[in-house]
């Protein structure tokens, strides 16, 4: 298994505080969910509209603090479903910008080898379960991962990430019920966005939260303010703890915003204006590094420099993803089956 | 006169038929608000309110179960799969409920399932995919996959008009890019008639959808060395219009079976085998197929063009055909 490294990409930067202080896990927080925001801006407003990326582009801005958040409560051997807004988790698990840009732009420097595009990556080494496209179609997919770990006798959990669009599909409360049953170690993290495309979540559900389904199922669950990656943090540490004591899956619901569209084509005219500019307020990068210069751990040069080394990295990953070839056709046929049989 | 694109003919067709019947209704993910994701149902909500234009959770099975239960209340529901790569969520309801009805019990359930399909628009394995043939392999259903926007508003109609369950796949490779003159008149297209796209001479292709014109495109080029090529547009797949084809390959003696979708368990071999079976003496050469390689269908361009077939497939293999 691969060693997981918990740090950036940039030269010279390390985490060394413990993520225990909220000082640390504020330093790491903001870094990730900086570096997800920049290389998906890119993504969407440079590449995209440059023809550089030809396929579907789903971004999680203003989303941020739910993949970063969980994904800093999981240890290195937790398994992790990531959904399409949470791709800050492939940073946290060492896979590098340069590997994203290219996975999107289908050069063979990208996770699949441009056998997919987008978010649609995993490496197993790495503990990440590609994202299944249909909706939901991860959630039992995690139960029975989850079901595994205890099997196996080990102490690690399974983390699986979902929008609130994504409860509507029976896939959902199938797995939700079975690894409830099964009691196993399953935390389930949704981004309530409040819409799944152009559907308000009022025409998905007729409760209020999604949350309220929990107690139908069995299953602990809590309502965080998603746009809090502090509250976010804790929350999932609760949750993680509760998974690895055997006590069965949790369910965290984080209230948020889809500041986008819901893809790069769709300019998302259906949402009403003053939302907008609501959410706007909450961003939770702005809180993370406000609260940081207020509580004086640290000062605006230093986080300056960091959103510059940022910008840097991602130039330079843009750089080398570009450089990176397209796959040859005659990859076409290749790794449809394995040829060999299982050895034990 | 404008040009109508093939999208634009399915919306008039579905529009055509919310007119004339208000039994009809639509169901699906963001067809009403937002008028779909390809824009197929844009300007229905505001014409046919929300009782009729029904804007849906993320619940494929609920759609098609829902469209099937709605049908037995004598409503006739045209639901619609925001992707086919999705019809697979809601598989057991069209296979297991939907096909079976009549048969086990005398129901109709007159539904149409609406499915986005295809590929050569860059979207990877799930959202280009052609899966006819687990339907076509559905006794009960009927599959439509129109090419021309003529057919594309003539078929759509007629789909909805018929009594038994109907899943009609719209290449999205074409929505946008071939258009052309529609009568001002009503009119519908007989479900289960192929036609001869363009009449030939020395061998056929029989094909469907957006491969029709990877094969007009071969076609064009074959005619400039002299071999005439006959084109059989299927336009239904189940049932499958078997005079159409037989008598096209009496006519050329020599066949070549055209899709997109995968070639293992595709609809091509189905074909060759009544071709085989019914019109073995005609023949002056082998069957051929072209069809997409056993694999999913790859998202990066390079990848993506060697895995779909084109016109220069077709070329290669028509001019060996022609030889043989
Ligand atoms: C089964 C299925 N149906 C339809 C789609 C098309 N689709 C992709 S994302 C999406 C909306 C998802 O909404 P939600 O789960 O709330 O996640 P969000 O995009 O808001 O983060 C839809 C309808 C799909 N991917 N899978």
């Amino acid at each position: 298994m691969a060693a997981v490294k918990p740090m950036g990409f940039s030269a010279g930067l390390s985490f060394s505080e413990a993520l225990d202080s909220e000082a640390g896990l504020a330093r790491q927080a903001l870094y990730y969910m900086q570096l997800m925001r920049e290389v998906e801006e890119r993504i969407e407003r440079k590449l995209y509209r440059q023809g550089k990326i030809v396929g579907g582009v789903y971004v999680g801005r203003g989303q941020e603090a739910i993949c970063v958040g969980a994904g800093l409560a999981a240890e290195p051997d937790d398994m992790l479903f990531p959904c399409h807004r949470d791709l800050a988790l492939y940073f946290i698990r060492g896979v590098h910008p340069r590997q994203v840009f290219a996975q999107y732009m289908g050069r063979v420097g990208g996770l699949t080898r441009g056998k997919d595009g987008n978010m649609h990556m995993g490496d197993l080494r790495l503990r990440i379960v590609a994202i299944i496209s249909a909706m939901a179609a991860s959630v039992p997919v995690a139960a029975g991962a989850a079901m595994a770990q205890k099997y196996k006798g080990s102490r690690d959990v399974t983390m699986v990430f979902f929008g609130d669009g994504a409860t509507s599909r029976g896939d959902w409360h199938e797995g939700i019920n079975l690894a409830s049953v099964q009691k196993a170690p399953l935390v389930l993290v949704c981004n309530n966005n409040h819409y799944a495309y152009s559907t308000p979540l009022d025409k998905q559900m007729a409760c209020e939260n999604v949350a309220d389904r929990a107690p139908g199922y069995g299953i602990a669950a809590e309502i965080v303010d998603g746009n809090d990656v502090f509250a976010v943090h804790q929350a999932a540490r609760r949750a993680v703890r509760h998974a690895r004591e055997g006590r069965g899956p949790y369910l965290i619901e984080c209230k948020t915003f889809r500041m986008t569209g819901h893809s790069a084509h769709d300019p998302g005219d259906y949402v009403p204006k003053h939302l907008w500019e609501e959410w706007a307020q909450k961003d939770p990068i702005d809180r993370v590094r406000r609260r940081m210069i207020e509580e004086g751990w640290a000062v605006e040069s230093e986080l300056d420099a960091i959103s510059a080394g940022i910008r840097r990295d991602v130039d330079a990953a843009i750089e080398w993803a570009e450089a990176s070839p397209f796959p040859d056709p005659s990859e076409l046929l290749e790794h449809v089956y394995d040829p060999a049989p299982r050895s034990i | 006169m404008a040009l109508t694109t093939y999208v634009e003919a399915v919306r008039q067709g579905i529009w055509e038929e919310m007119e004339r019947d208000p039994d009809v209704f639509l169901i699906g993910e963001d067809l009403g608000v937002y008028g779909g994701a390809f824009k197929v149902t844009l300007g229905m909500l505001e014409r046919f309110g929300e009782r009729r234009v029904i804007d849906t959770p993320i619940s494929e099975s609920a759609i098609v179960g829902a469209a099937i239960g709605a049908s037995f209340m004598g409503l006739r529901p045209v639901a619609e799969m925001q992707f086919a790569d999705f019809i697979s969520c809601a598989f057991d309801q069209i296979v297991n409920f939907a096909a079976k009805c009549r048969y086990r019990w005398n129901a109709p359930a007159p539904i149409v399932v609406r499915a986005p399909s295809g590929g050569g628009i860059h979207g990877g394995p799930f959202h280009s995919q052609n899966p006819e043939a687990w339907f076509c392999h559905t006794p009960g259903l009927k599959v439509i996959a129109p090419a021309t926007a003529y057919d594309a508003k003539g078929l759509i109609k007629s789909a909805i008009r018929d009594n038994d369950p109907v899943i009609f796949f719209e290449h999205k490779a074409l929505y946008r890019r071939v258009k052309e003159d529609l009568p001002e008149q009503e009119y519908t297209v007989p479900i289960g008639k192929a036609r001869v796209f363009r009449e030939g001479r020395d061998l056929t292709v029989v094909t469907y959808g957006a491969m029709v014109y990877a094969a007009e495109e071969a076609a064009n080029e074959l005619a400039r060395e002299g071999i005439s090529m006959e084109i059989v547009d299927l336009r239904t797949l189940l049932p499958i219009d078997e005079e159409t084809i037989l008598a096209s390959v009496r006519k050329t003696s020599k066949a070549i079976l055209l899709h997109e979708a995968t070639l293992t368990g595709g609809i091509g071999g189905e074909l060759a085998a009544r071709i085989a079976e019914k019109a073995f003496e005609h023949l002056d050469g082998p069957v051929l197929r072209i069809a997409a390689p056993d694999c999913p269908v790859p998202y990066s361009p390079p990848l993506e063009d060697a895995f779909l077939p084109n016109a220069r497939k077709v070329i290669e293999k028509a001019r060996w055909l022609y030889h043989y």
